[in-house]
């Protein structure tokens, strides 16, 4: 089966439009530049520790595959980091490292209430 | 520049050669970006024999390795309507499964 | 099961309630650390590791380049090797390669297909480099991108955009700036700044 190109396949789109047409190219590159969060800085960190040196649960294009098979309305509606918790979430359960459950129950108990 | 082969891996193509990109769109997770698909560049490197991308995303050994080489393409024959100087060109990694000689 | 967290919130200290991200990877952090993947150590001790990573060590290797012909000519030749002959530790994979800026060509690096970048030259990638932006565009219309930046590349200097979508990561060898002559190698290297090494800009001489 063909697809369509993911959403991350981006060199040259043009974006809007829709079916009429008239999609342009992005607009001006945002130039701001952020400091990155604690908990941005820890994702990294632990993608590092997960995806490389010597506790290999998952290689780099095992990170790719997961963060391009997000649903596409997600992929730049998501920060970079967020897109990249999302993937560890889905290959840490797809490795068989943590459960669904197991997170799930994490979340609900860390869920300010 | 890099041995006609490496390991037990052999080069398919010189630097200097003319190819195309294949054109397609297979599932998967694929390193050559869907604007280079169907374009003729010039092999301008050879990078090194790697293990496939396209098979590690998906937990397997991506064995056996693939070439992959520095592909240069005129930005004139990548954009049609490209607006810059003749000269300008562009550069990208692809490996020799997805290139085809012209 | 009884398990001390700390308290929920803030997750940052910051001013915010935690979004369901900032909640996920702590989730995943403490479920990983309980199972013995890795320690909270290991997890201060990588960040440590990476903000050790920043330009200035880019800047280094460039400004050596500058003052060193033979130097420059290893570094191009076998750009791994002469990095960490400066005692930079690059790593096992991916490999480095130096794009050298003559008055002939300049270039441009991106990742189209995601943020591939030499981070362990130039630390972690800034947003824009990361951007819908400049990811679709820069390999189309490259010099509409650069002059956002401020940078102007003459018509009859070639600009080559250099796509970086495999297993290699690109480092640009920006030219030396004119009236730099009387400059030491550490003063060099302040001038040589991260969007440079990219390729977005061009070095510039101080003042």
């Amino acid at each position: 089966m063909a697809g369509m190109p993911g959403p991350h396949d981006i060199g040259g789109k043009k974006f809007g439009g829709g079916q009429g047409g008239g999609a342009k190219n992005a607009g001006a590159v945002p130039r701001g530049e952020h400091v990155f969060a604690a908990w941005e800085n820890r994702v990294d960190a632990m993608q590092r520790l997960l995806g490389g040196g010597g506790r290999k649960v998952y290689c780099i294009d095992e990170l790719r595959r997961a963060i391009e098979s997000l649903p596409p309305k997600d992929y730049f509606s998501l920060t970079y980091y967020e897109r990249w918790v999302r993937a560890l979430d889905m290959l840490l359960v797809e490795k068989g490292v943590l459960t669904r459950a197991e997170i799930d129950g994490r979340l609900a108990a860390l869920r300010p209430r | 520049m890099p041995e006609a082969s490496q390991g037990d891996v052999t080069y398919g193509f010189a630097p200097g050669q003319r190819v195309r990109v294949k054109t397609g769109d297979p599932p998967g997770h694929i390193r050559t970006p869907a604007y280079l698909r169907g374009k003729e560049g010039v092999i301008e490197d050879r990078q090194g024999v790697f293990r496939n991308p396209e098979e590690l995303a998906f937990g397997k050994t991506g064995l056996p390795k693939k070439p992959l080489y520095l592909v240069r393409f005129r930005q004139h024959d990548v954009w049609p309507d490209y607006s810059g100087p003749g000269a300008d060109t562009l550069s990208a990694d692809i490996y020799e499964h997805w290139l085809e000689a012209i | 099961m009884a398990h001390d967290h700390d308290p929920p919130a803030p997750v940052d200290g910051g001013d915010h309630p935690p979004t369901e991200y900032e909640l996920l990877e702590r989730a995943l952090r403490e479920l990983l650390i309980e199972k013995g993947v890795f320690t909270a150590e290991d997890v201060r001790r990588t960040i440590d590791d990476w903000d050790t990573r920043t330009p200035a060590n880019g800047g280094k290797v460039v400004a050596r380049a500058w003052t060193d012909p033979e130097y420059k000519a290893r570094l191009l030749a076998d750009s791994k090797a002469a990095i960490e002959e400066l005692g930079f530790d690059v790593g096992p994979a991916p490999q480095i390669v130096v794009l050298e800026n003559t008055p002939q060509r300049h270039h441009v690096v991106v990742c189209t297909l995601c943020s591939c970048y030499p981070r362990t030259l130039l630390g972690l990638p800034p947003d824009w480099y990361k951007s819908k932006e400049y990811r679709s565009r820069v390999v189309a219309e490259p010099r509409a991108v650069l002059k956002e930046f401020g940078t102007e590349v003459p018509d009859d200097v070639e600009i080559k955009v250099v796509d970086s979508t495999a297993d290699l990561r690109y480092l640009v060898l920006p030219a030396r700036p004119a009236g730099t002559e009387g400059l030491s190698e550490d003063e060099l290297a302040a001038l040589v700044t991260r969007d440079c090494m990219v390729g977005v800009t061009n070095a510039s001489a101080p003042g």
